[in-house]
Parts: structure tokens; C-alpha cells; sequence
């Protein structure tokens, strides 16, 4: 053993630290999901969807407005799918190139979906952890304000909404939020009475931390978990309600387009034989719901610990 | 028992206050009266109208008369676009379509749903059991508004077995497809229910101990495992029932079957206010009623919970 001291220590230190390098939940669970096959392939499924709707006006050649008059007329024997006119997927009955209109539908969907669930996220859980730690009256008055809410039939309430106060992607956003916390609310109320009762909390008490500072600091991070779980299960549920009211011909209005709305009007065409038109909105809407679910499901196995 | 359902009773109440009080808000603040939209009347006409409908008093004027309407004659108020029309008429039209395929595809996807899903506990890694788990994996990115086109396109303009639409007075081609269409998920999603919850209790002492006394499977099924199983299905009733009048919704427009929801959608279109509302009112109603029976049924099955 011909090594200096320096040395010594220097690889000890090294050995130790490779011995200590402790893992956070986090990591672990990223380790967990990486491992699901499914979650990893929808993951990448779904980014790929997502790029579709970012880079694919880069690649259309007509836009989604434009209506393609050699093509008019003659839909069902010249507007099928072809690379040659520039028509990727074909166009819609009215002569528009549904590649354009596929993308920008796909835009207001997620785009839908993911505002949807971002304020969920937002006010559901604040709401909750609020409801959840101070317990007693003021859980049960706000509980039961969301009891109320959660039995009115929101989808016609929805198309109330949008109906009286004209239809706008802005209204949709609004209407969609007001009703997508509620769950949302619960399952955080549910998850701090557990987490108030943690020591670290009575610690964050006794220390004289203000009752806003303790849910903003230590209880809403150890919600984290379980609301990404649910977050991820409800950009679908968002999209789902969105497509229903747009397949309705109550949500988005032309010339901008969404999944249901595309659905609807390919419903509409499709016994005259273009089933193009039914068939990429449909084909992206299902792929999307797929993804997102075995990614929540993913998620679920990677960050609930009580269904390891 | 009685308290509980009493209590259960005035639970209800606020939440159909809030929904009344909400919707009639909303149309309150709509802009443009339901009168605007017609040709151009004389001002005194207009006026005349307005106070022939109540549209001049103060908005809790309104909503008194609107509620004691509902609640003494159970009168929803006359339609704002077809002057010959009663809300009540349109939903006594609509409604009665409506509840005979809702009821049918509910029972549908409750009794099969809950067959296949106890078939799938009973056979676990079977053959069945993988073709439960498929379907409720397929129906869930398969609502209505996608799975009845797609019925259409096959049954109808592929194979030409069934009629594409129409209701013609509830004859059985005409049923078949809307009954599929708004029963695949929820059959799909009780099949999974019941397989998890079925698979829980069989796991339990109390089945351990009716196999130890060597008590056929049937009866083990039937007379100890099915009762506990339920509860977790029955909490899934509530919100099924809701989500099936909604997805009625899309069913009465797509196959033009005339129910509720095709009233609903028109009404919406045309901007008829009232007959919007009487029908959010009704499935309100529908909706609270519903959950109380199934709250009523969970004290029934399981003695345990208590109010």
C-alpha cells in the first residue's frame, strides 16, 4: 500500500458517497414509471401528438380556412388523402384541407384538456388542502358546497353557459373550469386529513407558522403525488367534454375546429364514402385517450404508494 | 332509517335551489330577450309581451314565480320559440323516448357488465377475463359520440342490417343501436368494477371459511360474495345514470330518435330558454332523486354505514 493519506481519503470519500447517495421519492418513482412499458411508449405517443399540433402548420400546405375549388364538387372521388395536391389527409366536404383543420383541432383540444386540468389543479387542490386542514365547520360548510355543486347535471349547465354567453374558446375555458376542481377538491381534502396528523406538520405548528404558510409549504407538496396522478386523468376527461359539446355543435366555432367537432362532421359525410374525414379525427382522439390513460395509470404505480 | 332519509331529503333541497337559481340567472343575463330575435315589433307590443310573460319584473319577482310555478302545478312555463308549446309538452314528447332506451341500456350494461365481470373474477387469467379487461381498456376512448358513428358506418352502411335513425314508435331495430352506443362503457367500466371488488371479497375470511365448509362455489358466489361485491358498483350507479341521460344527449341527435336530448340540443341551437332549463331542472331533479335511492340501497346492503 504505497498510496498517499490524500489518496485515501480521497477514495473513501468517493465510496461513501456513492454508499449515501440517497434517492428521493421523486427519482424512484421516475425509475417505477420508466420501467412501465406501456406508460413510456404512450408517453412518447403523446409527444409526438403534441408536436403534430405544434410544428404541423409548418408542413400544411393550404391553411385551414381556404377552400380548394379544383377539388369542390368532386369531393368524394378527388378529395381523398394524396401527397401530390398537398392534401394529406384529404379534405372536408367543403373543400378544406383536413390536414390543416386535423391540426388545429388538435391545438383546441389539448390546449382544452390541459387548461382544463391546470386549474383543477390550482383551485381544486387549494381548496381541498384548505377544506382538509381546518377540519371541523369549515370542512363541512366547504364539502358539502361542493356535494352541491357536484350534483348538478354540469353538462347542461355547460351548454347553458356557452349558449348564453355566446360561444368562445374563452367561455369553453371558463366552463370547463368551473366544473373540473370539484373532484379534484376532494381527492386533496381526502389526502390532507392524513398528512395534517404527520408530525411535521404539528413540528410547522408548534413553531408558529401561519395556517396558509403550513398548507402552502408542507401539505400541498406531499399532495403532489396524487394530484399529478389525477391531473393526468382528467386532461381526457376535459377533452371528452369538450369533443361531446363540440360534436354537438355547441362548443368551438368555425373556422376553428376541434376533435369532436371534426367527428361530428365526418359523421355527418361519411355515407357518401369519405371516411377520411371521420378517420383522422378519430384515429387521434382515441390514440391521445389511450396515452393519457396508461400514463395515468403509469403515474399511479409510480407515485400512490398504497397500490404498490 | 327515517332520519336518515329525511336527512338525506333536505340535502336535496339546496342543491336544486342552486341549480334553479343558477340556470335562471344565466338566462336573466343572456343578452337580447327571447322577443329580439323575431321580426321587429312595435315598442307597446313588445312591452305588451314582456308583461304577458313576466319579463318586467325583478329578477327575484322572476325566480319566486318560476319556482312556485314548478313546485305548485308543476308548470315549467310556456317555450319562448313555439308559442303553442308548454315546456311540460316538449318534455312530455321527448322524455318518454328517452327513458325507454335509457332504462334498457342501463339494465343491459348493469346485468351483463356485472355477469362478465364476476365471470372474470370467477376465471381469473382466463380467456374471459382477458376479453373484460380489453373491453373496459377499449371503452373508455370510446364514448357515444364516437362509437355510434362508427355503428352506423358498420350496421347501416356496410352491412345494411339496421336503420341508420329514427325511433318509430320504439320497434327493436331501431333500439339496437342506441342501446349499444350508450351501454358499451358503462358495461365495460361495471365489468371492471365487479371484477376488482368480486376478487377483494373472495379474497376475504368469511368466503376462506364458507370454502372450508365445503359449500358449493354457486352458493359461495351467490348467497355470500355477491352482497358485499355490490357496494363498490352500487357507488358507480350514481354517476352512471347521469352519465347516460348525457350521453342521451348525443344518442337522440345522432339517430334523431326524438328524445329529451334532441330537445335540448334544438332548444340550445335556437336560443328557447326555457325549454333549456325546464330540461337542466328535470335531470337535476332526476339526478338527486338517483343518488338518494342508491344511498338508501348502501345502508340496505351494508348495514354498517352510518349517516
Amino acid at each position: 500500500m504505497n498510496t498517499t493519506y490524500d489518496e485515501r481519503a480521497e477514495r473513501a470519500g468517493r465510496i461513501t458517497e456513492r454508499m449515501i447517495q440517497s434517492r428521493s421519492p421523486w427519482q424512484d418513482a421516475r425509475a417505477r414509471f420508466l420501467k412501465n412499458k406501456a406508460a413510456l411508449v404512450s408517453l412518447i405517443l403523446l409527444i409526438l401528438v403534441g408536436l403534430f399540433a405544434a410544428l404541423g402548420p409548418f408542413f400544411a400546405v393550404w391553411s385551414n380556412q381556404d377552400i380548394d375549388w379544383d377539388i369542390l364538387g368532386q369531393i368524394a372521388e378527388q378529395g381523398q388523402p394524396a401527397f401530390a395536391n398537398g392534401h394529406y389527409f384529404g379534405v372536408d366536404e367543403l373543400g378544406r384541407d383536413l390536414f390543416a383543420r386535423v391540426v388545429q383541432g388538435t391545438q383546441i383540444s389539448l390546449l382544452v384538456g390541459v387548461v382544463g386540468a391546470f386549474i383543477a389543479v390550482i383551485v381544486g387542490t387549494l381548496y381541498g388542502a384548505t377544506a382538509g386542514y381546518f377540519g371541523g365547520r369549515v370542512d363541512n360548510i366547504m364539502m358539502r358546497i361542493v356535494d352541491i355543486l357536484m350534483s348538478v347535471p354540469y353538462m347542461f349547465v355547460l351548454i347553458l353557459l356557452l349558449v348564453v354567453f355566446g360561444r368562445s374558446v374563452g367561455m369553453l375555458f371558463v366552463g370547463i373550469g368551473l366544473i373540473s376542481w370539484l373532484e379534484m377538491a376532494r381527492i386533496a381534502r381526502g389526502q390532507t386529513l392524513t398528512i395534517r396528523k404527520m408530525e411535521y406538520v404539528e413540528a410547522a405548528v408548534v413553531n408558529g407558522l401561519p395556517a396558509f404558510s403550513i398548507i402552502l409549504r408542507h401539505i400541498i407538496p406531499n399532495l403532489l403525488g396524487v394530484v399529478v396522478v389525477y391531473a393526468t386523468l382528467l386532461v381526457p376527461q376535459m377533452i371528452l367534454t369538450e369533443s361531446f359539446i363540440s360534436f354537438l355543435g355547441l362548443g368551438v366555432q368555425e373556422p376553428n375546429t376541434s376533435w369532436g367537432a371534426l367527428i361530428s362532421e365526418g359523421a355527418g359525410t361519411m355515407q357518401f364514402g369519405t371516411l377520411w374525414q371521420i378517420g383522422f379525427p378519430i384515429f387521434f382522439f382515441v390514440v391521445t385517450l389511450f396515452c393519457f390513460f396508461f400514463i395515468g395509470d403509469g403515474l399511479r404505480d409510480a407515485l400512490d404508494p398504497k397500490d404498490r | 332509517m327515517a332520519s336518515f332519509v329525511f336527512k338525506r331529503l333536505l340535502m336535496a333541497i339546496p342543491t336544486l335551489l342552486v341549480l334553479i337559481v343558477i340556470s335562471f340567472v344565466l338566462m336573466y343575463a343572456a343578452p337580447g330577450g327571447p322577443f329580439t330575435a323575431e321580426r321587429q315589433l312595435p315598442p307597446q307590443v313588445l312591452a305588451n309581451i314582456e308583461a304577458r310573460y313576466g319579463l318586467n319584473d325583478p329578477l327575484y319577482v322572476q325566480i319566486w314565480h318560476y319556482m312556485t310555478g314548478i313546485l305548485t302545478n308543476f308548470d315549467f312555463g310556456p317555450s319562448f320559440k313555439y308559442k303553442d308549446q308548454t315546456v311540460n309538452d316538449v318534455i312530455g314528447q321527448g322524455f318518454p323516448v328517452t327513458l325507454t332506451y335509457g332504462s334498457i341500456a342501463f339494465v343491459f350494461a348493469v346485468v351483463i357488465g356485472s355477469t362478465l365481470g364476476i365471470i372474470a373474477a370467477m376465471r381469473q387469467n382466463s380467456l374471459v377475463d382477458y376479453f373484460a379487461i380489453g373491453l373496459s381498456i377499449v371503452a373508455q376512448v370510446l364514448p357515444t359520440f364516437v362509437l355510434a358513428p362508427i355503428l352506423v358506418l358498420v350496421f347501416t352502411l356496410w352491412l345494411r342490417w339496421l336503420p341508420g335513425g329514427g325511433w318509430n314508435g320504439g320497434q327493436w331495430p331501431y333500439l339496437v343501436m342506441p342501446v349499444i352506443a350508450l351501454a358499451t362503457s358503462h358495461l365495460a367500466s361495471v365489468a371492471r368494477i365487479m371484477r376488482s371488488s368480486m376478487l377483494e371479497v373472495m379474497r376475504s375470511q368469511f368466503i376462506r371459511t364458507a370454502r372450508a365448509k365445503g359449500l358449493p362455489d354457486r352458493v359461495i358466489i351467490f348467497q355470500h360474495a355477491l352482497k358485499p361485491a355490490l357496494l363498490p358498483l352500487l357507488s358507480y350507479l350514481g354517476p352512471a345514470f347521469v352519465a347516460m341521460i348525457t350521453g342521451s344527449v348525443v344518442i337522440d341527435l345522432y339517430f334523431a330518435t326524438g328524445g329529451i336530448g334532441q330537445s335540448f340540443v334544438q332548444s340550445a341551437l335556437s336560443r328557447d330558454y326555457s325549454v333549456m332549463m325546464g330540461i337542466t331542472i328535470l335531470i337535476g331533479t332526476l339526478t338527486v332523486a338517483f343518488n338518494l335511492i342508491v344511498d338508501i340501497l348502501y345502508t340496505w346492503i351494508d348495514p354498517k354505514i352510518k349517516y
